[in-house]
């Protein structure tokens, strides 16, 4: 089975990020980037599927600037066998890079992709959904088990209330919750093979694809500072407050 | 509560910009096929796993410590299997050579990840401390059975080597030792004898220990030169046993999670390394490295203790201050970090380790030019210009690391002082550095009377050149031209004291011995001027970009505000003309 996974570069989570001056998005000068942490466990999953015999061919694949290429990398270092960066520098939405994906899966005609759930720069939550939508996939999202048998899929989803279990026929779209599997350190030696792993750079324009923005980012803002909180001294002024202070019940 | 993020940025610029190593690289045929990216990579990666699984276990492990019950060692929870995972993951065998598994990776890059090691739990990073070393000294020294037998599961990480010197009469003194070794009929030796302060000794890491043993043969001269070295393994190649027993650990005021150990040797089955008699020259090919690596440890601890404190001083809030930054609205209270006392213990922080990571690096980096440079007339330069840095980065790096824990936990105020903030574990940790491997008091005496005087002031004079170079090199630039001319003075000043302290030895041989340390500080800070006469010259004209901005900030704080300490130091040299009288017997 050839598995396609998505790769983001995203402002790295243990960074505090701050909005420029103008309003006009984050501050990214000088922020250390990294690989979208529920990517990470997209490739960890297309990675341990592949030591399992499964998957035969691992392609990671990112849109996004050349620097894009460092995540590639540590996505090679971890497991994948070639990558390919769609190389753009403009902000693209989600329909975009689910345009582009699409053209990469009638490319390469995975029988598997795996996305994140989510970005954790911007929450988008719909590249993966868009994504099934253009293909005509069928999709499973927030999964926290995968359990391939034959053409068929089995994704444990994590939802509202439980755990929901759908049997997918391949070809067809998984995006990663956080409790799939916990993502592994790239050792050094698969750093240093890496290095020799095929790394193909195309353009949206090579994919005859049009990244035409829909959306338009009028204001980006900080959310307002926490407040302290304070200790309550019982269960029944816990609900007195709740009420008539924070009128959430 | 605890902190810390990989200080990528600024490596990068150390190894890619002040040093240019990846050019170097190119001319280093074991490294060719090293770049730039792949560096970046492999340091990024190392400090994912130094933040993710070594820093959890910091402050753990230092509360629980290390347990010993008869003759068992063990470590606190987690550690094994962190190492394990070190093992697992290449990193003990970055810099060994491919022939026997390592990576063959420059000691630069493992500056880098040893720096990011020290930072995240110190006392962790002993137990694989001096495998490295060990390594260099079993390749150069061995037989070929031994290096069959042993280099390559050193490599792997299988076995755990230490380094047994210390005991209780011979500490700095290592020509006081007594321990003994009798050849035996098979060519192999039986030692017998007491050793203390043996970090890893015995532990739970790997199944076997690979002790490296200094040791007196029957009929060896005294002192120094009647020392010879032996290979003494915990099980021997048959599986049994050896007759090596750890009679206990130490209950120390840092680094608790390492097992400082009494080892005795009672008959024990072991093999000489290198010649007779000559054991310490043996241990001599490990010397440079594992002094570099002490002074990372200083490094590891200034750049912990600055994120900590940084990241504090921006939250905590009191007291208004006189100024505050453009746009900052005034406030009940502000952080500390706007009052000037802070402002300056901040970045001195923050100028004194990223000064001191150029110096190490670069030290490292001549490491690396002497083993692998195609050039044998520049192999011998980086070689003795490495010899004369060791013994500066090992003390004068040690030092700062302690100071400025004290420095940052000042920050903290009274939650510097408790345990629920990392900073007086950092403060506790590293205080040993400025001890081990060589007191920092026996390094300046080395650099100054053996490194300095020795040669009759060759090396200093080389150093100096590069210095009053780069001095050069900036004199034109708007942004460093003022930083150049006080680099210019400040190395004829030196020069000078040196001078000084030669002539004066012929009358009084006790001078130098006397101005030692104040030497030693004073070419760490003119050093350190170097660095950021280079740092600013690079920065030059990318004001536009925070990180060169910060740059040439520090930069110009440097010479303003630490560099005057050099005058003090002028001014101790010159009163060690004084003689100190003896104290009461
Ligand atoms: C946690 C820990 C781990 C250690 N790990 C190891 C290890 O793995 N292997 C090992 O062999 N040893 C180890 N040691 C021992 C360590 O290397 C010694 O403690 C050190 O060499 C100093 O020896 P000493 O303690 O006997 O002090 P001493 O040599 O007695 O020195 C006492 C003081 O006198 C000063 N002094 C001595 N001679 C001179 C001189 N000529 N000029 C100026 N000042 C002088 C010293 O600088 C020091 O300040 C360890 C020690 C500790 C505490």
């Amino acid at each position: 089975m050839k598995i396609l996974v998505t790769v983001k570069r995203v402002v790295d989570y243990n960074v505090k990020v701050r909005v420029k001056a103008d309003n006009s998005a984050v501050d990214l000068a000088n922020v250390k980037m990294a690989m979208n942490p529920f990517c990470e466990i997209a490739v960890e999953e297309a990675v341990r599927l592949k030591e399992r015999g499964i998957a035969s061919e691992i392609v990671a694949v990112s849109v996004g600037p050349a620097a894009a290429q460092e995540q590639l990398r540590t996505a090679l270092a971890l497991g994948a066998d070639r990558a390919l960066l769609i190389e753009t520098d403009e902000e693209l939405g989600s329909l975009a890079v689910a345009k582009l994906l699409k053209a990469v899966v009638d490319k390469e005609q995975p029988q598997l992709v795996i996305t994140g759930k989510q970005a954790i720069d911007s929450d988008n939550n719909q590249t993966g959904q868009m994504l099934a939508a253009l293909t005509g996939y069928a999709q499973g999202t927030f999964a926290s088990k995968l359990e391939p048998a034959g053409d068929k899929l089995k994704v444990v989803r994590e939802i509202d209330g439980g755990l929901q279990t759908l049997e997918l026929a391949l070809p067809a779209i998984v995006t990663t919750d956080l409790r799939l599997n916990e993502p592994r350190y790239a050792s050094l030696p698969n750093i240093m093979k890496a290095k020799k792993k095929p790394l193909e750079t195309v353009t949206p324009a090579d994919l005859g694809v049009s990244v035409a923005s829909t959306l338009k980012t009028l204001k980006v803002e900080a959310p307002a500072e926490r407040q302290a909180g304070i200790k309550v001294g019982s269960v029944a002024e816990l609900v007195e407050k709740l009420k008539n202070e924070a009128k959430v019940i | 509560m605890w902190h810390y993020q990989a200080p990528l940025r600024d490596m990068r610029f150390v190894i890619e910009e002040w040093l240019a190593a990846p050019a170097d690289w190119q001319r280093m045929p074991a490294f060719a096929a090293l770049d730039v990216e792949l560096a970046a990579q492999v340091v990024e990666e190392a400090g994912r796993f130094a933040g993710g699984v070594l820093a959890p276990l910091n402050a753990s492990g230092d509360r629980q410590g290390c347990r010993f019950d008869n003759g068992r060692v063990t470590t606190p929870d987690g550690f094994p299997a962190a190492y394990q995972a070190f093992v697992d993951g290449g990193w003990a065998a970055l810099a060994c050579a491919e022939e026997h598994g390592g990576q063959g990776l420059p000691q630069l890059l493992n500056a880098a990840l040893l720096e990011m090691i020290y930072s995240t739990n110190h006392a962790w990073a002993m137990y694989p401390g001096i495998a490295h070393g060990a390594y260099e000294c079993l390749r150069a020294h061995g037989t070929p059975e031994l290096r069959e037998r042993y280099l390559a599961d050193i490599v792997s990480g299988e076995i755990l080597p230490t380094m047994c010197l210390t005991e209780p009469q011979a500490g700095s003194d290592v020509g006081l030792l007594r321990s003994r070794a009798e050849p035996a009929a098979d060519g192999s030796y039986r030692i017998t004898g007491g050793k203390i302060f043996a970090s890893g000794g015995e532990h739970d890491l790997t199944e076997n220990i690979l002790h490296l043993v200094l040791a007196r043969l029957p009929d060896a001269p005294s002192g120094s030169r009647g020392i010879s070295l032996f290979l003494v393994p915990k099980r021997l190649p048959d599986g049994r046993h050896n007759a090596v027993r750890c009679g206990g650990i130490e209950h120390k005021l840092g680094i608790r999670g390492s097992a400082t150990c009494t080892l005795s040797f009672e008959q024990a089955e072991g093999w000489l390394l290198g010649e007779p008699h000559r054991g310490l020259a043996a241990m001599f090919v490990m010397m440079n490295s594992a002094r570099l690596h002490v002074g990372l440890q200083g490094l590891g601890h200034a750049e912990a203790a600055w994120q900590n404190a940084a990241q504090y001083a921006a939250e905590r809030r009191q007291m208004r201050a006189v100024r505050r930054p453009e746009g900052r609205a005034e406030a009940p209270a502000d952080p500390i970090h706007y009052h000037p006392a802070m402002r300056r213990t901040l970045l001195e922080l923050r100028t004194l380790t990223e000064g001191m990571r150029a110096l190490g690096y670069w030290t490292a980096h001549l490491l690396d030019q002497a083993e692998q440079g195609a050039d044998p007339a520049l192999r011998a330069q980086a070689e003795s210009r490495a010899q004369l840095l060791t013994p500066l980065v090992k003390a004068y790096f040690t030092e700062q690391g302690f100071r400025l824990a004290s420095s940052a936990l000042q920050v903290f105020g009274g939650y510097g002082y408790v345990q629920d903030y990392a900073v007086e574990q950092i403060l506790r940790d590293s205080r040993i550095a400025m001890i081990y491997e060589g007191s920092n008091e026996i390094q300046a005496n080395d650099l100054l009377l053996r490194k300095v005087l020795g040669d009759g002031g060759a090396a200093l004079r080389g150093l100096l050149e590069t210095f009053r170079a780069e001095a050069e090199a900036a004199s034109t630039l708007p942004e460093c031209g003022g930083f150049a001319t006080a680099l210019g003075q400040y190395c004829d000043r030196l020069a000078t004291a040196a001078e000084g302290l030669a002539a004066a030895a012929a009358q009084d041989p006790e001078r130098p011995y006397r101005a030692a340390g104040d030497f030693l500080r004073l070419l760490g800070l003119v050093a350190l001027a170097f660095a950021w006469v280079r740092s600013a010259r690079l920065a030059a004209g990318r004001a536009d970009d925070p990180f060169y901005a910060g740059k040439l900030e520090s930069a110009a704080f440097f010479f303003a505000y630490l560099l005057p300490e050099a005058d003090h130091r002028l001014a101790l040299i010159e009163a060690s003309r004084q003689p100190l009288p003896f104290l009461p017997e």
